[in-house]
This record gives structure tokens, C-alpha cells and sequence, in this order.
């Protein structure tokens, strides 16, 4: 077997060298009652690479991919060219498989790397720092709602209506254990978010207010007053970006006072990926740092006075701290923070702001050509790169035609919010710069055929 | 004329370089690298992209004008930065990677060719399902062996890592008694040499932990765990084998106890390694365990992630799992999301993260374990664990291992640092293997054996290569007997020396900032 380098001769060595007649008496410890006699049936037996990559690819052939049909989805996962050389460097086997740096000496490469990514997400988000990742936008959300909880010591919890719905059930499912209370809301089809309703709604005992930006059907708003009304109460703005690249175009929540910044990063660098791995960014004013879960490297220097760098603040952590830790996190995504980091470096500010810019034309364009079909209408003005439409029908069942003829046309309100009348013709269509005019005239005329 | 103008002759030792510095600060191939902020500029783009057309801005006066400050790197520039990076890093493409309770066995490249196919990596998770249908049959498959190696009765996909399986496995026990009115059941019992993760699990699910007491064997003293069942205690976490590298012999007795005082069984399935297609969890009563995907079933590590933690159930917990899950109907497989939860889910705990969960490592592990099969498997828990009692018994007399006298070991191997003279440290020998070109074993864990040091080869390694990396270990544990100073100051051959983490800790120094706003700060 290709991966298991022990010939029979060297099994029948080594077991004489540890003094065992057969390998069943170094598993002695395991009850005859529980013991496999052999190779559990119904599975079938090893495979060639070739055999192995034909059943792969069958499986694979069977999905419609974004690069084979006009493709218009977002909604917290979105679709960008990731240059080639990212994806070489994340496979070198130096990144690939190595480990979490505990070993600093022999680890500066990945120890660098997360500083690099660090400093790159705090000056994006407009933090003072940043953590080394999260697993996912989702998790650093509740995380920060936890956080916010220790910092303010309330317990009180506003989420935007404007927050993904799925950020909203995975903060719901948390918070019957840690006992956030959690005020909830659905979005409306209006142009405007609901930021002035949240200024309302901020009272003593609000431990933070959670928006997202660009929200989930698209809008942007200013945040300052918000995080000022926030801050006036002694509660806490948390911001959450599901599309860094907005960040190239749009002022960052951290300007704007946010006190906690979470995010999904996986538009750069990380490729759809049918929803993971992903990689969530976390940043946070400078007196928050002791409070922050996840990895943090820290610059140092080493016994000869050369500049290094260590896993540090580790006493928040589950492997020092054990049942009180910030949080019990282990794990990172490290290799997806790397493949937003090299990304982030090819692209550069310059670069960065220029397909920022390129997004939202593409978008901006799009939106008009859209507008103009019968029984279209443009529910959100203010935009990046992703807008709501609200059709003259359900918008779930035309998703669904779309599909068949070949077309992924966004993502309805309807999938994210079934049951809610209110929002079942609502439509979410997310440009990129990999979205062409020919796919927009062709999901025009699609809408147009199947509104009529 | 002489031949061999260019190679080596006798008087080119007169200038024997010593050991100082080259004008780069460069050893040969050992190559220094600057940041990016230092390096790059906010001018430099190393990508092209076509002009934007010209549209109407619609963002509402929120353009971003001042600079941030993202310096960028042209591709040549870029490539060489992180090839340079890549070279600082220890890797099991390297050597022998020891790290006890971490599985570091070769991650194999059809893996990572399969994961890349565009049907894997070029769909997004909200497309509608008839157009995903070759993702679920992925998922379901790797269900399908995850729940048959195990013997349990179903499994929840989409935890994130495996401490985030822990939650999972955790919220499903807390649900459970929950729906029968036993909220009174705080506590959960966990031995003391478990990984943190489970204590910061507990507590964050809202639990007590308080320990297990182990026995001079190295296992959970069964007397003193049934001593201490009652009806505050919802049950127990437990890893098996343990993280001495010892298989629980009495664990059916365990889950029997604890069952009949109305608690679950949650196993910490880190361990899994060692009897992968030899012994089925779900025999031993557990109620719920965490797969590291990661770690048994070989996707990449990636320098600390991204990981995958799938969660095998009891038909006792499968209510609870959380959402989303694939399911076949007929033909057709389907997504249960809060939607259709309704009828057959409805005691569903919620959902832990958007989406469906770790796909890039499912397809990966589905990659392995098809390329291994249910003979394969089998073999790497025979050689995982042949691996492991090689290195005992080739150090015993050389290192106290505290539990070699009563038995072999299971994947790892565990020793201690009793009988180190005075001043020498486990971490000196971890440090003395890394200029032997070794990452070092796991240190100081568990807590239970002092100075731990926790040695896991894997079934990947040849035995040419466990020699030498006996030889090494044996070398430098003899060092230390022999109180060679020199260790105490190793590595001496590693890119950097021994680095201040005290400093780092106390003036935390998290995000570059340029020399004048650094001035300007102190």
C-alpha cells in the first residue's frame, strides 16, 4: 500500500525487537470481546490512485460549478480569481504540512506569516489588532457576542437585522448555553439598513449591538453614530464583514469606531469551496486584547538579538488556561489566513482598490441593466458588489428553473428566510470581477422569459 | 596545467571562514526574509486587472480615502518571499515528525489534486441542491464510513475542528438531558491528563468539570469513577486510547456505569489512530466522539489549520445533532436545514456554523480513506502501533518510561523526565532534537507524567527512519545525562536561537508598525 512504508520483513524485525510473536499482542490491552477478528465487511478494500480519482471525479462531474454557468451567488461566500501562484505556494510542503508553530525555531516561516496576516487584517478592518484567525465569519461572530459579554459584563445582545441568518442560528444555538440574551430581528426589502432602529434599542443593559456590513441584502451604511450611541451606554459595536473586498472601496467599521471587528475572509485567497474551509478574521481595539480567543503571534527577538516571532498571550488559551480559557479553540485556519496573505500581498493596496473598484462597476452596471426587465425592481441604492431585487414572483422557484436552464441566478430570500411573506420575492445577486456583461444579459433575459 | 582548477585543495583551509557574518546576514541556503511592510510598497501590485467601466458609484459617501496601508509585491517578488518563508519551517515533507496525540502522518497529494477538481472547489454552499448533488454524495459517503469504522449510529459533519467537535458532542449530552428534565446534571467528570480542549469545552457548555483520578497504570480508576456517579453528573470525557498511549481496557465497564447513573459518554476521538479498523468505538458503549480528520485521516495541517471535527452519535444523541445534515431520499439527497428540521430533527441542538461544514477536507478524507480501504485501515493501526512500541523499547534504557513494565503501548509512546540530572530539562532535549534535524516530540503533556515527553512516529514512517531517529533521541537524552551544557543553549542550528517568549508576553508586539509611529508609541 502506496502510503505505508513497513515491507513484511521489517514488520517481522520489529516485532521480534519488541519481543511480540504477532501484532495482536501489542493490541493485548483490548477486550476479546471488542476485538476485529478482520477488516470490517461492506468496506471495500484499498484502491489505486487511478481507481480512486476516477470515483472522485465522477462525484465531482455531478455538481454544476460557478465557472461553468452565468453565477450570481454571495450571501456571505463569494466568487473571485485567485492568481496561480497562491495556490503553489500554499501547497509547498514547508506550509502545507506543517504544524502550529510550539516550536518557534523551526517554525518562523508560518510564525511570520500569521504576523504579516495580522497586521494585514487590523489595518483593513481598522483595528489596533488582529488575531491569527478563526475557523470561520460565523464562529468569530458568536465568539465576539462572547467576548463583548466578558468585557461589559452584560448580557444583552443586539443583532442587526441586516446580520446573516445563518451568523444569527449559530449565535441562537450558542447562546442557550452561555446565556446571552440575544434580540433578533428579520431584515426588511427597504433601500435603508436598520441602523437609526438599533440606535433606539440601546439601553444599560446592552452588552454590544452586531451589524453586519455590507448587510445581508446588500446595504451599506455609515456606522459612526451607531458606534457612538453604542459607545455612549458602555456597550459595544461589533462589526461584521462578509466581504473583505468592500473593505478596498468602502471605509472600514474600525474608523468608524467599531470596538470588535469579526469577518469571513474567504473571498480572498480561499476559493468557494462549497462553504469550507473558510478562514474568519477577528480585530479589536488594543485594550481588548487580553479578552480576544484564537491564536496571536507576537514579534520578539532570540538569543543572538535577531527579530523573531512566538505564539504569544497563550494564557488565554485552552492548552495553559483548560476550563478557563477565553474560549476552546485549538485549531486555527492557518493555511487558508496564508492564502489570504499571499493574495493580499499580490494585490496591494493599488491592487486591491482597483478590483474593489471593478466589483462595484460591474455590480453598479449590473443592477441598472437588471432594473430595466419587467418586473424587476431595485430594493437597495447603496451598494457594493451585491444587491437586492424584489421580483414580481416568488423568487425561490425561479432560482430553482434558472438551475435547470444552466443559470445560478443568486440567492433568494426565500432559501435564507423561508416561510417570511414579507421577503419570498426578494432576490440577492452578488458581481464580481469574474461576472461578465454576456452573464448579465443573459440572466436578464432569463428573469425576463420566466416573469412574464 | 593542473587539473581540478575549481575543486578542493589542500591550502584552501589557510582561510577557514569561522563563524562570522556574511554581508546579507545569509548562510548559503539559509535565507534571511524582511516583511512585507518593509519590503513592499503601496504602488506595487503583482496583480493586472483590466480597466473598471465607467459606472455610476453607488456607495453612498462611504469611499474609503485614506490609505491602509497594504503594501503589495509584484509576483516574482511575492514567490520568492514566501518560498524564502517556507524554508524556516519544519515539515513532515522533511522527516519524522513526533508530536505525540498530533497524528502527523504524510498528507498524501492525490488528496489535494482531488480537492481541487472545480466540481469540489468551484461551488458555492447556497446553490440549489440538484445542482450540488455530487457535493452531498461526498458527505454521505464519508458519513457512511466515519459511522461503519466506529459503530455508531449516525454522525454530525459540520464541526469545524476538533475542539469545535467537542462542543458539538458536549451540546448534543447537555440536549439530551435538557429534553429529559435533568438540567440539575452540571457536572461532567474528565481525568486530568485530558487535552485542554475538553475542561474549556465543558465550562463553556456550561458544565463543572472535575477530575478523574488515574491509577499507577496510567488508567481511569474505574473504582473512584463509580464512586463519584450520581444525579449531578451528566457523565464523563474520555479519550481512548488515553493521552499516555494506553488503551482503557475497562472502558465498556466505564460507559456501562455511567449509563446506568444516567449520564453520557463522550469520547475524545484524537487516539483514533491506533485502532482504526481493529476496534469500533461504538462497541465500547461511547455515546459521542470527535474524528480529527486532521489527525487519523490525513488532510493536510497546514501550520494550525483549517482541521475538520465530524462527530460519530449513539442512536441515544442522534436526535440532537445539530444542522445542517445530508440525507438520501430515494434517489435525491437533500439538505435538512432549519427549514425541514420539522419532523425527524426537531430536537436538533441548532446550528453550530453557516454552511455545511469542512467540504475541502471532506473530499480529501474521502480521497484517503478510498485509497486505504478497510484493509488499509486496518494496517495503518497495526503499524501506527508496531511504530510506537519500536521507539519504547528501543529508549527504555535510556529514558524513564513510566508504563513500559506493564505492557505495550498503543500509537505513542510516553516517557518522563525522571532521572535528568540537575538543570537538565525535557525542553532541553526538545531543543538538542531540532539540531539533530528533528521536530521535537510533545512536551509537558499530558500533565499526569512529569517533564512528559509523548512520542507518536505514525504508520507513515520507514524503520530506516525510525533508526535514526532513535539514534538521535538516544543521542540527546544521552547528552543530558552527561550534563552537556551545550544543550541547555540549543538549538544552535535552527534559522533563530531559543526566543524570549517572556518579552513577547509582556510587551505584546501584534501588528508591525513603522519605526516613527513605533517611536512615537513608547
Amino acid at each position: 500500500m502506496r502510503y505505508l512504508p513497513l515491507t513484511p520483513n521489517d514488520r517481522q524485525a520489529m516485532l521480534a525487537a519488541v519481543g511480540a510473536a504477532a501484532i495482536d499482542d501489542l493490541f493485548v490491552d483490548v477486550p476479546e470481546s471488542v476485538r476485529l477478528s478482520g477488516p470490517i465487511a461492506g468496506l471495500p478494500p484499498h484502491a489505486s490512485e487511478l481507481a480512486v480519482e476516477r470515483h472522485m471525479t465522477a462525484l465531482a462531474r455531478k455538481n454544476l460549478s460557478a465557472g461553468e454557468a452565468p453565477f450570481f451567488l454571495g450571501c456571505g461566500a463569494y466568487r473571485h480569481h485567485v492568481p496561480a501562484s497562491v495556490d503553489h505556494i500554499i501547497q509547498r510542503g514547508e506550509f502545507l504540512t506543517a504544524y502550529t508553530p510550539y516550536q518557534p525555531e523551526i517554525a518562523q516561516g508560518t510564525l511570520q506569516v500569521m504576523f504579516e496576516f495580522q497586521t494585514q487584517v487590523a489595518r483593513l478592518l481598522g483595528t489596533d489588532v488582529a488575531n491569527a484567525s478563526m475557523y470561520d465569519g460565523s464562529t468569530a461572530c458568536w465568539e465576539a457576542i462572547g467576548m463583548a459579554r466578558r468585557i461589559t459584563r452584560r448580557a444583552k445582545a443586539i443583532l442587526s437585522g441586516g446580520l446573516h441568518p445563518h451568523y444569527v442560528s449559530v449565535a441562537n444555538t450558542m447562546a442557550k448555553y452561555t446565556g446571552d440574551q440575544l434580540v433578533t430581528a428579520l431584515p426588511e426589502l427597504t433601500a435603508e439598513p436598520d441602523t437609526d432602529k438599533l440606535i433606539g434599542m440601546i439601553d444599560d443593559e446592552t452588552s454590544c449591538v452586531v451589524v453586519q456590513y455590507p448587510d445581508i441584502l446588500g446595504r451599506i451604511s455609515d456606522l459612526s453614530d451607531l458606534a457612538a450611541a453604542c459607545q455612549a451606554k458602555k456597550a459595544l459595536l461589533v462589526a461584521v464583514v462578509t466581504e473583505p473586498v468592500a473593505l478596498g472601496a468602502i471605509k472600514s467599521p474600525g474608523e468608524m469606531g467599531a470596538d470588535i471587528v469579526v469577518g469571513e475572509g474567504q473571498s480572498i485567497g480561499v476559493g468557494l469551496q462549497f462553504g469550507g474551509p473558510y478562514v474568519g478574521l477577528f480585530g479589536c481595539k488594543e485594550k481588548y486584547v487580553r479578552q480576544m480567543p484564537g491564536r496571536l503571534c507576537g514579534e520578539t527577538v532570540d538569543a543572538e538579538g535577531k527579530r523573531g516571532f512566538v505564539l504569544t498571550l497563550s494564557t488565554r488559551e485552552q492548552h495553559i488556561r483548560r476550563e478557563k480559557a477565553t474560549s476552546n479553540i485549538c485549531t486555527s485556519s492557518v493555511l487558508c489566513a496564508l492564502a489570504w496573505s499571499i493574495h493580499m500581498t499580490l494585490l496591494g493596496e493599488k491592487g486591491l482598490r482597483q478590483l474593489a473598484a471593478l466589483n462595484h462597476a460591474g455590480a453598479s452596471a449590473a443592477a441598472d441593466r437588471l432594473a430595466k426587465v419587467p418586473g424587476v425592481e431595485l430594493v437597495t441604492p447603496v451598494f457594493f458588489n451585491e444587491f437586492t431585487l424584489k421580483l414580481s414572483k416568488e423568487a425561490r422557484p425561479i432560482v430553482r428553473e434558472l438551475a435547470d436552464k444552466g443559470i445560478l441566478a443568486g440567492v433568494s430570500l426565500g432559501r435564507l428566510y423561508p416561510g417570511e411573506d414579507a421577503l419570498e420575492n426578494g432576490l440577492v445577486v452578488a458581481v464580481t470581477e469574474t461576472t461578465t456583461a454576456e452573464d448579465v444579459e443573459t440572466l436578464a433575459a432569463a428573469l425576463q422569459e420566466v416573469l412574464a | 596545467m593542473s587539473i581540478n582548477q575549481s575543486g578542493w585543495r589542500p591550502e584552501m583551509n589557510a582561510g577557514e571562514r569561522s563563524d562570522s557574518a556574511t554581508y546579507t546576514g545569509n548562510r548559503a541556503l539559509m535565507l534571511d526574509e524582511a516583511l512585507i511592510f518593509e519590503i513592499g510598497s503601496l504602488d506595487t501590485t503583482g496583480v493586472d486587472f483590466a480597466e473598471a467601466p465607467k459606472a455610476a458609484s453607488r456607495i453612498g459617501g462611504l469611499a474609503r480615502n485614506k490609505d491602509i496601508g497594504l503594501p503589495g509585491l509584484s509576483e516574482p517578488e511575492a514567490v520568492r518571499h514566501y518560498t524564502r518563508l517556507s524554508r524556516q519551517n519544519y515539515a513532515i515533507d522533511l522527516g519524522l515528525f513526533p508530536l505525540g496525540s498530533c497524528t502527523m502522518k504524510h498528507n498524501p497529494r492525490l488528496n489535494e489534486r482531488m480537492a481541487r477538481l472545480p466540481g469540489f472547489a468551484d461551488v458555492h454552499p447556497l446553490q440549489p441542491v440538484d445542482t450540488v448533488q455530487g457535493a452531498f454524495e461526498v458527505i454521505h459517503q464519508l458519513a457512511h464510513w466515519l459511522v461503519t469504522l466506529t459503530g455508531m449510529h449516525s454522525v454530525a459533519m459540520s464541526p469545524k475542528a476538533g475542539a469545535h467537535g467537542e462542543l458539538c458532542g458536549v451540546l448534543a449530552i447537555r440536549a439530551a438531558l435538557d429534553a429529559k428534565g435533568q438540567q440539575a446534571r452540571k457536572v461532567l467528570l474528565v481525568p486530568e491528563s485530558a487535552h485542554g480542549t475538553n475542561p474549556a469545552t465543558a465550562a463553556f457548555a456550561g458544565f463543572t468539570v472535575e477530575d478523574i483520578p488515574a491509577t499507577e497504570a496510567g488508567r481511569v480508576d474505574l473504582e473512584a469513577l463509580k464512586a463519584r456517579l450520581g444525579p449531578d453528573v451528566a457523565g464523563v470525557m474520555i479519550t481512548n486510547p488515553n493521552t499516555c498511549g494506553l488503551f482503557e481496557p475497562d472502558m465498556k465497564a466505564i460507559s456501562d456505569a455511567v449509563h446506568e447513573a444516567g449520564g453520557y459518554v463522550y469520547c475524545d476521538g484524537a487516539n483514533f489512530n491506533a485502532i482504526v479498523g481493529r476496534v469500533r468505538p461504538g462497541d465500547l458503549g461511547i455515546d459521542a466522539m470527535h474524528i480529527n480528520l486532521h489527525k487519523t485521516f490525513s488532510t493536510p495541517h497546514g501550520g494550525g489549520g483549517p482541521g475538520s471535527g465530524p462527530v460519530v452519535l449513539s442512536e441515544a444523541l442522534a436526535p440532537y445533532a445539530p444542522l445542517p445534515f445530508v440525507e438520501k431520499q430515494g434517489d435525491q439527497f437533500v439538505l435538512v436545514e432549519e427549514e425541514t428540521a420539522g419532523e425527524h430533527h426537531a430536537e436538533s441542538f441548532g446550528r453550530m456554523v453557516s454552511f455545511h461544514g469542512q467540504m475541502g477536507m471532506f473530499t480529501r478524507a474521502l480521497t484517503y480513506i478510498l485509497s486505504h480501504g478497510a484493509d488499509g485501515l486496518r494496517q495503518v493501526a497495526e503499524d501506527s502501533v508496531l511504530n510506537a512500541n519500536y521507539v519504547l523499547r528501543a529508549l527504555e534504557d535510556v529514558l524513564d518510561a513510566p508504563f513500559a513494565r506493564s505492557g505495550p503501548c498503543m500509537h505513542e509512546a510516553i516517557f518522563s523526565d525522571k532521572g535528568l540530572p540537575e538543570g537538565f530539562s525535557t525542553l532541553d532535549i526538545a531543543k538538542g532534537l531540532i539540531d539533530e534535524g528533528f521536530h521535537p516530540m510533545t512536551v509537558y503533556f499530558p500533565l499526569v507524567v512529569h517533564g512528559a515527553m509523548l512520542v507518536e512516529p505514525t504508520e507513515t514512517e520507514s524503520k530506516a527512519a525510525l533508526d535514526q531517529f532513535i539514534g538521535a533521541f538516544r543521542s540527546v537524552a544521552q547528552r543530558a545525562k552527561a550534563g552537556d551544557t551545550a544543550l541547555k543553549s540549543a538549538p544552535h542550528f535552527a534559522p533563530r536561537r531559543r526566543l524570549d517568549e517572556t518579552q513577547a508576553a509582556r510587551k505584546p508586539v501584534l501588528v508591525w508598525k513603522e519605526p516613527a509611529q513605533a517611536e512615537a508609541a513608547e
